[in-house]
């Protein structure tokens, strides 16, 4: 019999939400599994022959699921790889992402599903799963077959950044999805009020002489989504709000019982509509940043815990979609390196606690979607993320993995970095100093 | 046969057939019976009675119907009725007024039975309001097919010896089925445990307050059943609405020999038709030797002869 291979991480700080560990605790790895955790600040011997990690001063967590990230494969080879998305991810201490199926062609198949799990299968170094479209082609008119793509590895349903706007079809989907226990994760733009829009309206889409997207494209948007939901029953998921109104609806709908669960993307907790600041095309996004009144608003839900998860909303541009006027540039910015670091800012300003971040970009993401990950109970796949909570550093365009570098914290500084990434217990990235 | 049994003596209590739903237990029962003896006039050689000769039955589809109407044509024919057939293009929108001045002409022509079948719910109760003769229906929308139910019934009651105590799985479109809701009453009023599958897109509001358990796997929902009634998916709603796709219904709620399996061994398989191969039932299983799809259809006849006759000449309430 082939000896198991055992690694032990000893000397952190743990934090796992989902056994509300949150102190000095040592963890081992058998045969890519965790196999016991000790808690505690007393070194226990590692058994012999395991490699150890010293992680001593250092936070130890489970590896972070980033439930929205777009990639270019199909399609778009020369924006994002599987394979390459899998390596931003790695840096960033995501260690599981759900792809979006906004590729070309569009994941509405059985085989595209296929084409993704296997290119991730034998590309990528962290896990991807992968996303299905709600209507054939994004079309909004006949449903993709839920059941069959199910069966094939998809875990979420998502029209990508459209929304479905026939009322009856939308309806349909959740009716029908319910009944595989799939959750639909919708972007909650009302297309019309957005349509000509570029950045959240205001005094500063006025000063910069550029068309607004008001609030209210979001909330309708939304509303409508959660009357139908409660309608249908179906699981639900915003994937991104961003304004306090957003809360409120999720809020009160959550309140009522109803299978309703939101996300926001690490952008929004983090800028607000000011950094935009001379046309940046990098912070043109969706739904635009809002105003800090609105970003404190989310801060707020995401600790109270209205807001369940946090996500990079990964979208890689070449700069050649980006190198244009505001108006005309492309909308999107990446995400997956800086989730982590920029998630850190909200922790050392003290607007939310490390747990509490950590639940939201791991444990709770992995329990709205199925996944496994999102936690380090005994049994589970030893995917893990070591940080260092305060070593600082400035964002450059040359660190930045992703095939596309449209990262909208170009010349940011942050405190804290992942430094190591572990999937199934094998390290998949160290940080270099 | 004693006079105290021959069920032609027992009263039926309504002049129209127009939904299960008006019907009691003891009526049903009635009936049953009756079409046991009808059964009995179409197996002999000369299968024509005199009972119903000079009588006109007149048979009114809006909607397309071969099975049906061939069957009720026959029925009528075998009891001695002249039988008219009518077919009101079913592409020809029928406003509410049209359709009473039709039941109007209908009636100068002093027919003693209209058998009638009509796209929209409670449009042969409209009708019947306004005739003099008896109506039957042939079904109405998503509303009711009482005739198919009763088919149905006569079906597992001969095979199975009773109807009462059995479980009946229901699977496929119970939204748009008349033959689901005439069956979900039916066998209620029998004694039968009745259990629909189907996704929840093909399932109407409140459908257990029907009295029916739901379920939307038919792994789950066939468990035990002593009879499978699979109903048909109408082609436009196959595509894309309200289920994706042919290969994925057939794939989930598709009845093959394994699913079959799920069931008691000697289960019944039942289809009101016309089948769709390969969607909501394999030709295995539509072939194989649970199927009792033919004894249905000999069956329909029997119903029929024996409902058409109970309402013209055995009297009922008819005035």
């Amino acid at each position: 019999m082939v000896k198991a291979r055992k690694l032990m991480i000893a000397g952190g700080h743990m934090v796992d939400p989902s056994q509300g560990l949150d102190g000095p605790a040592s963890l081992l790895i058998s045969n890519g599994k965790i196999e016991a955790i000790n808690k505690g600040a007393s070194n226990i011997a590692a058994p012999e022959g395991a490699e150890t990690i010293d992680a001593s001063g250092k936070h130890v967590f489970p590896g972070l699921v980033d439930a929205r990230v777009f990639v270019g494969e199909p399609g778009s080879e020369h924006r994002e790889t599987i394979a390459s998305a899998s390596q931003a991810a790695a840096a960033g201490g995501v260690t599981s992402f759900i792809m979006m199926p906004e590729t070309d062609p569009v994941i509405d198949d059985v085989s595209l599903v296929d084409f993704v799990r296997r290119a991730a299968r034998d590309n990528a170094i962290v896990r991807v799963y992968p996303a299905a479209a709600v209507t054939k082609g994004f079309e909004g008119k006949e449903l993709s077959e839920f059941g069959l793509l199910q069966e094939a590895g998809a875990v979420m349903l998502t029209e990508g950044k459209r929304s479905v706007r026939n009322n009856l079809t939308f309806r349909h989907a959740l009716t029908y999805a319910r009944d595989f226990g799939l959750t639909i994760s919708k972007e909650t733009v009302e297309p019309d009020l957005s349509s000509n829009g570029v950045m959240n309206e205001g005094l500063v889409a006025t000063h910069l002489g550029l068309p607004g997207i008001p609030r209210e494209a979001e909330i309708i948007a939304l509303e409508r989504d959660l009357r139908i939901a409660a309608l249908t029953g179906g699981n639900y998921h915003a994937a991104k709000i961003s304004t306090s109104d957003s809360a409120k609806a999720i809020a009160d709908y959550k309140k009522q019982g109803h299978k309703v669960t939101c996300g926001i993307s690490i952008n929004h907790l983090t800028l607000n509509e000011n950094d935009v600041g001379r046309y940046r095309t990098y912070l043109k996004l969706a739904p635009p940043l809002r105003s800090e009144d609105d970003r404190q608003a989310m801060i707020e839900a995401l600790r109270e815990g209205t807001i369940d998860i946090i996500v990079s909303s990964h979208d890689p541009h070449d700069a050649d979609t980006k190198r244009h006027p505001f108006e005309e540039a492309a909308e999107g910015a990446i995400g997956l390196e800086t989730l982590f670091s920029a998630a850190m800012r909200l922790y050392h300003n003290d607007e939310i606690g490390l747990a509490r971040l950590i639940e939201a970009m791991s444990t709770r993401p992995a329990e709205i979607f199925g996944l496994p990950g999102g936690t380090l109970k005994p049994g589970s796949n030893a995917d893990i993320a070591i940080a260092d909570l305060d070593v600082p550093f400035v964002v450059h365009e040359e660190m930045i993995v992703s095939r596309s570098k449209n990262t909208p914290f170009e010349g940011e500084r942050f405190s804290g970095k992942v430094l190591q990434t572990l999937v199934d217990g094998h390290i998949v990235y160290t940080a270099t100093e | 046969m004693s006079n105290e049994n021959n069920s032609l003596l027992k009263p039926f209590p309504h002049r129209h057939l127009l939904g299960i739903a008006e019907l009691s237990p003891q009526d049903i029962s009635l009936l049953l019976e009756r079409a046991n003896e009808a059964v009995q006039v179409s197996r002999q050689e000369e299968k024509k009675k005199a009972v119903l000769k000079g009588r006109t039955q007149i048979n009114l589809f809006f909607e397309a119907s071969t099975r049906t109407q061939s069957s009720f044509e026959l029925a009528g024919k075998r009891l001695g009725a002249d039988v008219m057939n009518m077919s009101v293009a079913s592409s020809s929108v029928i406003k509410g007024e049209t359709l009473i001045d039709t039941a109007m002409t209908l009636n100068a022509m002093k027919p003693d039975l209209l058998v009638v079948r009509h796209q929209s719910a409670g449009a042969v109760e409209l009708l019947a309001n306004k005739v003099d003769c008896s109506v039957i229906n042939a079904g109405d929308g998503s509303h009711e097919h009482p005739t198919q139910a009763l088919l149905d019934a006569l079906t597992i009651q001969r095979k199975r010896g009773k109807i009462e105590g059995l479980t009946v799985a229901i699977c496929g479109d119970i939204l748009h089925s008349r033959v689901a809701r005439s069956n979900i009453i039916l066998l209620n009023a029998m004694g039968a445990r009745v259990r629909v599958i189907a996704p929840s897109t093909l399932l109407p509001g409140n459908v257990e307050k029907l009295g029916v358990e739901v379920f939307r796997r038919m792994e789950d929902g066939l468990k035990d059943v002593d009879v499978v009634m699979m109903l048909r998916l109408q082609r436009e709603r196959m595509a894309g609405a309200l289920v994706p796709s042919v290969r994925e219904y057939f794939r989930f709620y598709g009845l093959d020999v394994d699913r079959l399996k799920i069931a008691k061994s000697d289960a019944l398989v039942m289809h009101p038709g016309p089948m769709n191969r390969g969607v909501e039932i394999a030709s295995e299983v539509a072939d194989g030797p649970q199927s009792v799809i033919e004894a249905q259809v000999e069956m329909g006849v029997a119903v029929r002869m024996a409902i058409i006759e109970t309402l013209i000449s055995a009297g009922g309430a008819n005035g």
